[in-house]
């Protein structure tokens, strides 16, 4: 009985949703955005403030200096929602932390890792975290950043822990990073406060497009999230393979 | 047209966390909601033929870009979808260490 009336309020819903789609005319058909039309368009054109001009390809003068729009929204544009946006990953491991508070004794593992497994994650340790962090640096350039750099670092902590069963990272240290690291992106902004006025306003030399040293302070803040993200999400890993010493 | 299948997904989401009672399968069913959801998201920037939003050397002003603005959006969304569903999780494994059970239906009995 239960299931037959969810079923129906379901496809009720599901059906209102797709017909209220259907019948707006201002809502685009499906690759029939007009990009020129919303406000995308000032990302695109680096350009919020004044007259819209073409963006060209290893120049330099422009608002900020990432060839990735993406990250020029997240890391410059819209920067304190992704301040925000940290603070709840934050309050997310802390909930974490705290559900696990007592649990201190490692989870033993159901199988034995052999000796290629043992090997093989100690040789692709260096090669995975060091993959994580060329995408964080690179997140400006290239596609990444930042959050898929420091869940990779993350990755490659999980890694250490399922190939090893008596293994433990320092979790000390990872809180210690997170903090600062958290502290040092608050920091910036009120740097920016202090040169340029306003929280998180961009105060470095934006750059040629496309160098690696551009884009002003894009880079240094997504290495900082990077690190941020990957100390958290190790944290949980950690939290999640200790069990209560009984 | 295709977006509608997100659409769907999200739907699905909805059905399961409305019908299922164990606490492993409500955390599923959100993550299946949220995934249609970012999924919806993205398709509102699609733009046909359009390139990924990051300029190239080889990048005319011919060719348009889709829109990077529900890249960001999503960006964000993921982020807080692993949050909370870390932290469902580890309710679900401090409720499992007090009951023995992920059936809500059973609990309370101990």
């Amino acid at each position: 009985m239960k299931k037959v009336l969810s079923l129906l309020v379901v496809l009720a819903l599901g059906f209102g949703i797709i017909n209220s789609l259907n019948q707006n005319s201002s809502f685009p058909k499906f690759g029939e955005a007009d990009v020129s039309d919303r406000v995308s368009d000032r990302y695109i054109n680096k350009n919020v403030t004044e007259e819209n001009e073409e963006v060209i390809f290893g120049e330099d003068g422009y608002e900020t200096g990432s060839s990735n729009f993406v990250t020029s929204i997240v890391a410059n544009y819209r920067s304190f929602d992704t301040l925000g946006e940290v603070t709840v990953l934050f309050i997310s491991a802390f909930g974490v932390a705290l559900l696990f508070s007592k649990d201190s004794k490692r989870v033993s593992l159901n199988f034995k890792p052999n000796f290629m497994l043992r090997v093989g994650s100690r040789a692709l340790f260096g090669l995975i975290i060091m993959t994580g962090i060329y995408i964080s640096v690179h997140g400006h350039l290239t596609p990444g950043g930042g959050f898929p750099g420091g869940t990779m670092i993350a990755s490659s902590i999980l890694l250490l822990y399922l190939s090893n069963d008596s293994f433990r990272t320092k979790i000390k240290g990872f809180k210690l990073l997170e903090g600062f690291m958290g502290s040092l992106y608050v920091l910036i902004g009120v740097a920016g406060i202090y040169v340029t006025g306003y929280f998180l306003e961009n105060f470095l030399d934006t750059g040629v497009v496309g160098d690696l040293f551009s884009a002003g302070i894009i880079p240094i803040v997504y290495v900082i999230i990077g690190l941020k993200v990957g100390s958290e999400i190790a944290s949980i890993i950690d939290n999640f393979l200790t069990e209560e010493v009984s | 047209m295709i977006q509608y299948a997100s659409i769907i997904l999200i739907m699905l989401g909805l059905y399961g966390l409305l019908t299922n009672r164990n606490v492993i399968k409500i955390i599923i069913s959100l993550n299946v909601f949220e995934i249609g959801l970012n999924l919806f998201i993205i398709s509102v920037g699609y733009v046909d033929g359009g390139l990924a939003p990051i300029l190239t050397g080889n990048s005319t002003s011919v060719l348009s870009f889709v829109d990077p603005l529900p890249h960001a959006l999503v960006l964000t969304s993921i982020v807080i979808g692993v949050g909370t569903t870390a932290l469902g999780l580890a309710f679900a494994k401090k409720i499992y260490a007090k009951y023995g059970t992920y059936e809500i239906d059973e609990m309370g009995v101990e």
